[in-house]
């Protein structure tokens, strides 16, 4: 196990590198969506093209980027959002049970999936060399490659996540605390509600289960201080 | 014919929403579904892999889509104003205006909440940053509690239609309408709720000031000159900031993207021109960008895999029979497509809806009522979800303010406090299925 979770944290530390390179990349997206529009408006006021095919397909390769290469970052940051009405009254091994389910039945056979149908077209695209069809465009085949980098390094992730919820089943490994999830549920349905007021409806009867969560956040964090966290966290 | 091979289709779409309540990530789990169903479709003989050769010219029709490219920008424009505390300052300088005056408070919060919503369009981020700085206030000041969580929840609801929204973004590009007339077409509708919303302030102002007195004028710091001052150094400029996006998309300056890419960079600008950005904020406003792109993204990514196996499994052909033989024709339709989209709403978030339900729906609606009224058939989707989540039990808008909300607020003060607010979203949205007019006038001006 301890095996398994050190090739869990190598994978983590990796992916999360890979994030950080991306979220970066967002500025230079900035600046050459900005330049594109200044440039074709300043360009026409002098009679010069001061924007081009590459920098527009730039534009493109660079949004593709973020996107692609942030997926395992947000898996890992708990950031792709949820349907999460049952799970949140789930107690911590539930929990890890059904996300070990979900990587095993859901993640992988998509990733797979996407892999198996893509990796061919990707390889045309090498052994041809293939470039924009437009004058001055910028190589095909680097932007086609990030759809399997791409769900490679989400596979990667579901690997990590998957030796992780393992951990936690067999007791190897505590509820962690900083998931981003965990903290958005003791926001949702924290003490704080008012324990003799009258209604029982859904929002309240969540509470029950979290006094059986072994390591809930509400043991590690005072009941009024979530609020911090709370507007740092809107999409969850 | 067997029955089966009709049923598998429907039978992938509820396995699906029962699958997702698992609370594995949308994108993922639509993606398993989409898998674990051609594989029973193949075993059975209905269904023909070759379908799924399709998925890469799928992924690489998504990655250089420029419609959804416009995504990151606006999404960071917003979380830039909020993340910088403009939109912060904007509510107390707000409350400062218009605190004197009884139910200004009120007022104030619906003001900003259709000024923020603009900018972030994100239901929670609209509605955790409301209830955080304006609850507490009101609350302290005798504010009734049900209006006060009424008006805050009903305002952060506002973002669904009051463009430039991502939400508006998305459902453009599905409907296959421009993104620059749903932004149009919107923004009547949008104000229309808005306005609403300040006209049962006042009402109440009149019929029971009790429930929402003005300030204590020892609390409002500052006056005169000095408050004009602040009043144009902090509502000003993002008010401009938004009005110059606006502008630039209905005069046609700027395609919604390009638009989006300056006013990104307008806001950084804001924020570095108030001294407040660090080094730090402007990572995670990156960092919230990547994020964020990356998960409405990847749901997309998911839905087209599950959209390929689906029609694979002529589960669209089986929707498309079912709903265009609906009694009643266009008004059948209307109700069954509105009654849905609700209903989900309460179930899944706004992109799933979007990705998922809209394409089913997006034909019919072309077919029913002409290429012309897509504009307004996304505006009436985005209002019934707005609606949708802000209706209890289960609204979305409710979870996150409850999450915020200080302990004295009870749940049911919540359900109650918003009541009012849904019966004014319904009667807005009856008028604009009504008139369709006030969708339709501006798009037709700015052509």
């Amino acid at each position: 196990m301890n095996t398994l979770l050190r090739l869990s944290r190598w994978i983590d530390t990796v992916n999360e590198q890979i994030g950080r390179i991306a979220y970066w990349l967002v500025l230079a997206m900035l600046g050459i969506g900005c330049w594109n529009v200044v440039g074709r408006y300043i360009g026409q006021a002098i009679g010069r093209n001061l924007s081009s095919n590459s920098l527009i397909e730039a534009q493109w390769y660079l949004f593709s980027i973020v996107f692609l290469m942030g997926a395992a970052y947000t898996l890992k940051r708990n950031g792709h959002v949820r349907v999460d009405m049952f799970q949140s009254r789930w107690s911590g091994k539930r929990k890890a049970l059904a996300e070990l389910v979900g990587t095993l039945l859901f993640l992988m056979p998509f990733c797979i999936l996407v892999i198996a149908f893509s990796w061919k077209v990707v390889l045309a695209s090498w052994q041809i060399w293939e470039i924009s069809p437009d004058p001055g465009g910028l190589p095909r085949y680097p932007i086609k490659s990030m759809i399997i980098v791409s769900f490679v390094s989400l596979m990667a992730q579901g690997v990590s996540e998957a030796i992780k919820n393992l951990a936690i089943l067999t007791g190897h490994r505590r509820i962690p605390l900083n998931d981003r999830q965990i903290i958005c549920d003791s926001n949702l349905h924290d003490s704080r509600l008012d324990s003799t007021s009258p209604d029982s409806d859904l929002l309240n009867s969540t509470d029950s289960s979290d006094s059986n969560r072994p390591n809930s956040t509400d043991d590690n964090r005072p009941n009024n201080t979530p609020i911090r966290e709370a507007s740092d966290e809107h999409d969850c | 014919m067997s029955t089966i091979a009709d049923w598998l289709g429907p039978a992938m779409f509820g396995g699906a929403l029962v699958l997702l309540s698992l609370g594995y990530p949308v994108a993922f789990s639509l993606g398993g579904v989409a898998v674990l169903f051609a594989i029973v479709g193949i075993s059975m003989g209905l269904f023909d892999p070759v379908f799924l050769t399709a998925m890469p010219q799928r992924i690489f029709g998504i990655m250089n889509n420029f419609t959804l490219l416009a995504i990151p920008y606006f999404i960071f424009m917003g979380s830039m104003l909020e993340k910088s505390g403009i939109a912060e300052n904007l509510l107390e300088t707000m409350g400062q205006v218009f605190g004197r005056i009884r139910g200004g408070l009120a007022i104030a919060v619906v003001v900003v909440g259709a000024l923020l919503a603009a900018t972030t369009g994100v239901v929670a981020a609209t509605v955790v940053t409301m209830g955080l700085i304006s609850l507490p206030t009101m609350l302290r000041y005798g504010y009734n509690k049900e209006l006060s969580v009424g008006v805050i929840a009903a305002s952060g609801t506002l973002g669904q239609i009051i463009p430039p929204s991502i939400v508006l973004v998305v459902l453009a590009d599905q409907l296959g309408i421009s993104v620059g007339k749903l932004f149009i077409g919107s923004f009547i509708p949008g104000l229309l709720m808005a306005g609403a919303f300040v006209a049962h302030v006042v009402v109440i102002s009149i019929f029971r000031p009790d429930l929402v007195p003005a300030l204590p004028p020892a609390l409002l710091a500052v006056k005169g000159r000095e408050l004009w001052i602040k009043v144009m150094q902090v509502m000003l400029p993002p008010l401009i900031l938004i009005l110059l996006v606006l502008g630039s998309i209905f005069f046609g300056v700027a395609t919604p993207t390009e638009a989006g890419a300056l006013g990104a960079l307008g806001a950084l600008v804001l924020a570095v021109i108030n001294r407040q950005l660090t080094w730090k904020g402007l990572q995670d406003v990156c960092e919230n960008t990547m994020r964020t792109t990356s998960m409405v993204m990847f749901i997309l990514l998911g839905s087209t895999a599950f959209s390929l196996v689906f029609r694979g499994l002529r589960g669209d052909r089986f929707i498309n029979e079912a709903l265009v033989n609906l009694p009643g024709g266009q008004v059948g339709f209307l109700v069954v497509s509105m009654a849905t989209i609700f209903f989900l709403g309460f179930f899944i978030d706004f992109f799933e809806i979007a990705f998922i339900v809209v394409p089913l729906f997006a034909p019919i609606a072309e077919q029913l009522f002409g290429f012309d009224s897509l504009v307004w058939y996304g505006v009436i989707i985005g209002a019934n979800m707005q609606t949708s989540f802000l209706s209890p039990p289960f609204g979305f808008a409710l979870f996150y303010l409850r999450g915020v909300a200080p302990s004295e607020i009870s749940t049911g003060h919540i359900y109650r406090g918003v009541a009012p607010f849904i019966v004014l979203q319904l009667l807005i949205l009856v008028l604009i299925i009504a008139f369709p007019g006030l969708v339709n006038v501006l798009p037709e001006l700015s052509r």
